[in-house]
């Protein structure tokens, strides 16, 4: 039943899915062709300093390295998922400056001179919850949790550059981040712009 | 340790000739390769770990180990794989149609039956399924039949019959935690680190598939990042690190990326079906006549075409119905249950017809759908057995109320380009298993550990269900230790954790243990302090006797007195009934506190159903085919709720469910050279926060169910098919009454009907954008 071969119908259906390039996609890879060059001579490691959560971290880092990879398998800090690892959940949301990227689109060589701050820094120095994360608590808003962080992260950043955000800006500020379980996209939502709103006040 | 990472096949079906690895000879860090010739073959159409011939594209090939993920990425690119490809289908009528292609060498169609399951090879002549695009009755050989009652009769009774086609698009599950797994190997016993629902019953799978003995596999599962049904069992791909780490000898982690959770990560049954429906003048249903083709994928994953039939039965109690299905193999993603699976496919298709049926009566559509509401007389499924208890009647005169069904109804639907639509739906699936087991322990120090076996979604599941033992034991919930996450904490045996059976199952089940519990303390309290087990009573803190609660003992002075009489007190002894799980954990736990365990044997009758209904009212654009959701509301009939903000994140999760398979969720194959077109989040179309509502209201009606001790039965899948229903009988009433009979309904098709242009796609196609 396969309808005949066109090479106009080949070409759409491979952009459509976007399939034969994606296969394979890696896990550290941020840029096409990454994993060509990466394990080859030349991909040396190089020796950097970031500031994560307010304390500087020395590690090793490739070229090609994603911070979402540097935080989780060099740094140890696996409160920030990967859920797509192309830019499309928000999992991995951590703050650049105060803004919010996504960490598993961001090669961690531009972050040299930059403040990082994880899922792991939002806690106060007595250990206590940052109230975003209480709010999250209190309204049981994560079901599964695995895109909670970057949840937080979200809105901590929406926060930060907006203290009294409006219901939608809220939606539009959090929009990237995916939930599959649903339930925080109406409440944590919810919740977190309440606690916002207090903090504001 | 090592990571490994997958080579899967670029294609829909094909057999494996070759695997050149020349390219990887003096290669650093590679650890090893591993194929399907190491691993014992799994009997077709079951999923393999590996495999020489791939029946999709994604379907894992052959897996390498690296000293790190990018050298293991990198041998990947370098070995050719050669496959002779192999004819192939994407859409179950392509199969179907005399000449077309089979999605696996041994036929088209797998039937999974009780007295027998096997390959078939059914066809259609073109004329036959021209016939059924058309949306007459299909006249092609079936699968399964069941049917009750007399239809014809129900027909003629009938003042309105009308028959429609109908396709539901079967679209990934799309878990944000991939199905990543580690494993390694210690003195015999595989040790899997994985993404699971469940965690006991992942047991008699994981040693299946590893090829040992279920007391030398050890499943580490704390938290899951979702599952939502594509995660019940040991999936094939968590046996391949204990595989590949038992060839190489070192502990092998295989990571797995968002386009391999898409491939192996699986996908709802599609239908494209028919279905007749006869109702009397008052808007009662005489007969439901109903016809599904189920996509089940290339593995024969299904069930779901019976179960839309049983839920039809169910939730609109025709007097008279047939069922009649074709489980279809397809060269797609795997398909797996996916929340409520049948019963919401088939909520999407009623909900508009309902309105039809009230539109053509003149019957209001909240009415119709009372006079049919299931009720605690009503008889369900083939074999009419009766429900455990059911309100749906009240259910949706609370919705009714909280909406402002009555005053919205009356409002004027048009402004300018912006019509308003209101929709009601109703959801269903059976929620509750029984003869599961429970298991607890009171140690000297009066701790009391509850041991879960349930799987951790992040709904609280091992907390809210062995809570139920500490009611019974009466007990701080401070003094309780929550045993779970790690089958080595001696777990007793638990449920697949789907189908909404958890509330029910678990609390039962931590139910009689406790009760074992009490009883074993009572007589320890006679037998030390002397009197009979009956003048003794429990108070949380003590063993007391009734006449003089100063004579008694406390938990933890019982506890001590338990592990010096051994026995049964301890252990030592335990019932026949109770799973091997749970005998294996027993046996460990012997000598250490005092033992409740207990299989549930507690009586249960009928069919034990979840329910749900949800009223949402639209703005739908005429011109953009957008549609904004302005209000919903979501009512929960799941007896007593026993966790409130639990039952809301159900039915609120649930709800955004449902608006992502009314109108969002794709799943596209190319039918020339059958590649998926959504292996991402993006081209999934999963809702977010600029699709859903700011605003999603809930209630409950919260009445027992008089076969669980506390009242209380599952929600978790009917809260998404009142979602959809609702959704389809929305845009459908904003429409005017017209039946899409189809889900997603995207906006190029509202836009196409409201131009009164032909649709982009042909009758019961599947596969389109």
């Amino acid at each position: 039943m396969n309808p005949i071969l066109s090479r106009r119908r080949f070409i759409k259906a491979v952009i459509a899915s976007g399939a034969a390039a994606a296969t394979h996609s890696g896990i550290s890879s941020a840029v096409a062709g990454g994993q060509e060059t990466a394990g080859e001579k030349g991909a040396v490691e190089r020796l950097m300093s970031l500031t994560i959560n307010g304390r500087t971290r020395r590690v090793d880092i490739l070229p090609q390295e994603t911070l979402a990879f540097t935080l989780r398998y060099k740094l140890g800090l696996t409160g920030t998922k990967i859920g797509c690892n192309r830019g499309e959940c928000g999992a991995c949301t951590v703050l650049i400056d105060d803004i919010p990227n996504y960490s598993c689109s961001t090669l961690t060589h531009s972050v040299r001179e930059r403040s990082v701050l994880t899922v792991e820094g939002l806690q106060g120095e007595d250990g206590s919850l940052h109230p975003v994360q209480q709010a999250f608590i209190d309204e049981l808003a994560p079901q599964c949790g695995f895109c909670t962080p970057g949840q937080l992260m979200a809105a901590v950043g929406l926060l930060k550059d907006n203290p009294h955000p409006s219901r939608e800006e809220a939606r539009q500020a959090m929009s990237g981040n995916l939930c599959r379980c649903g339930a925080p996209m109406a409440w944590c939502l919810r919740g977190s712009t309440r606690v916002l709103w207090r903090m504001g006040a | 340790m090592v990571f490994a990472r997958l080579y899967t096949s670029p294609m829909a079906h094909g057999r494996v000739t070759g695997i050149d690895t020349s390219a990887l000879d003096g290669m650093e860090g590679i650890v090893g390769i591993l194929t399907a010739d190491d691993i014992p073959a799994m009997e077709s159409p079951n999923a393999a770990i590996l495999t020489n011939l791939p029946v999709y594209i994604g379907d894992p090939i052959l897996a390498v180990a690296a000293e790190d993920e990018k050298t293991a990425e990198d041998a990947i690119a370098r070995i050719k794989v050669h496959i002779e490809p192999l004819p192939f289908t994407v859409d179950p009528l392509d199969s179907l149609v005399e000449g077309g292609p089979n999605a696996r060498e041994e036929g088209n169609v797998f039937a999974r039956s009780s007295e027998g399951s096997g390959f078939r090879t059914i066809k259609w002549s073109a004329q036959q399924l021209a016939d059924f695009r058309a949306g007459k009755e299909p006249t092609g050989e079936w699968a399964h039949e069941w049917s009750y009652g007399d239809l014809e009769k129900g027909f003629a009774d009938a003042k309105v019959v009308f028959e429609e086609p109908f396709v539901t698009i079967g679209y990934a599950h799309m878990s944000m935690e991939p199905r990543t797994a580690m494993a390694y190997w210690e003195n015999g016993t595989c040790y899997v680190y994985g993404s699971a629902q469940s965690q006991s019953f992942w047991i008699p799978g994981l040693a299946r598939l590893l090829g040992v003995e279920q007391k030398d596999v050890v499943l580490i599962s704390e938290n899951t990042g979702g599952g939502f049904g594509s995660k019940i069992g040991a999936y094939p791909i968590a046996g391949l690190p204990g595989w590949f780490s038992k060839k190489i000898g070192r502990p092998v982690q295989l990571r797995i990326t968002r386009e391999q959770e898409y491939y192996i990560g699986s996908a709802r049954v599609g239908f494209q079906g028919w279905i007749k429906m006869g109702f009397a003048a008052n808007g009662k249903i005489t007969a439901a006549d109903v016809f599904i083709i189920e996509d089940i994928g290339p593995n024969a994953t299904g069930g779901d075409g019976s179960s839309a039939g049983g839920a039809i039965s169910l939730v609109y109690d025709p007097s008279a119905m047939r069922f009649r299905g074709v489980p279809v193999l397809t060269n797609t993603t795997p398909r797996g249950a996916q929340r409520g699976p049948g019963q919401n496919q088939i909520a999407a298709v009623m909900a508009p017809l309902m309105d039809k049926a009230a539109r053509q009566l003149d019957i209001d559509r909240l009415e119709i759908r009372r006079i049919n509401a299931v009720n605690n007389d009503t008889t369900v499924y083939e074999n009419q057995e009766p429900v455990t208890s059911a309100y749906m009647k009240e259910a949706l005169d609370k919705g009714a109320e909280m909406f402002g069904w009555t005053a919205k109804s009356r409002r004027p639907k048009k402004d300018g380009t912006k019509v308003i639509g209101l929709g009601i739906g109703q959801g269903y699936h059976s929620a509750g298993a029984t003869g599961f087991d429970g298991l607890l322990r009171i140690t000297p120090d009066g701790r009391i550990h509850l041991h879960s076996g349930v799987g951790n979604l992040g709904t609280y599941s091992y907390a809210v269900t062995t809570r139920a033992a500490a009611e019974v034991l009466k007990c701080d919930w401070d003094d309780c230790v929550i045993e779970h996450g790690n089958t080595e904490a001696n777990l007793p045996w638990s449920s697949y954790q789907a189908g909404s059976v958890s509330i029910f199952t678990h609390t039962r089940a931590n139910y009689v243990a406790a009760l074992d519990a009490v009883e074993k303390m009572k007589q320890i309290a006679a037998e030390s302090l002397g009197g009979a087990t009956s003048d003794y009573d429990i108070d949380g803190k003590q063993v007391f006797n009734k006449r003089n609660p100063r004579q008694g003992m406390s938990y933890g002075a019982v506890a001590a007195r338990a592990i010096q009489l051994g026995g049964s007190y301890s252990g030592a002894v335990y019932p026949d009934d109770i799973h091997e799980v749970t005998k294996r954990a027993v046996q460990n736990l012997a000598g250490s506190g005092l033992i409740g365990v207990a299989k549930d044997n507690l009586e249960q009758k009928g069919v034990i159903p979840g329910l749900a209904c949800a009223f949402v009212e639209i703005e739908l654009d005429l011109e953009t085919g957008k549609y904004e959701i302005l209000d919903y509301v979501g009512i929960a009939e799941c007896g007593t709720v026993v966790h409130p903000q639990g039952v809301a994140a159900q039915m609120k999760g649930g709800a955004v469910w449902g608006m992502g398979m009314a109108g969002l969720e794709r799943h596209v194959y190319d039918p020339q050279n059958g590649l998926p077109a959504n292996v991402g989040y993006h081209q999934c179309g999963i809702p977010t926060y600029l699709d859903t509502p700011l605003h999603i209201r809930t209630g409950a009606v919260d009445l027992p169910d008089p076969q669980n001790p506390f009242g209380a039965r599952g929600i978790g899948e009917p809260a998404m098919g009142c979602s959809v229903a609702a959704m389809m009988s929305a845009i459908s009433d904003a429409l005017d009454g017209h039946v899409f009979g189809r889900t997603p309904i995207s906006r190029d098709m509202i836009i196409n009907y409201v131009a009164g242009r032909e649709q982009s796609f042909k009758p019961l196609q599947t596969n389109n954008f």
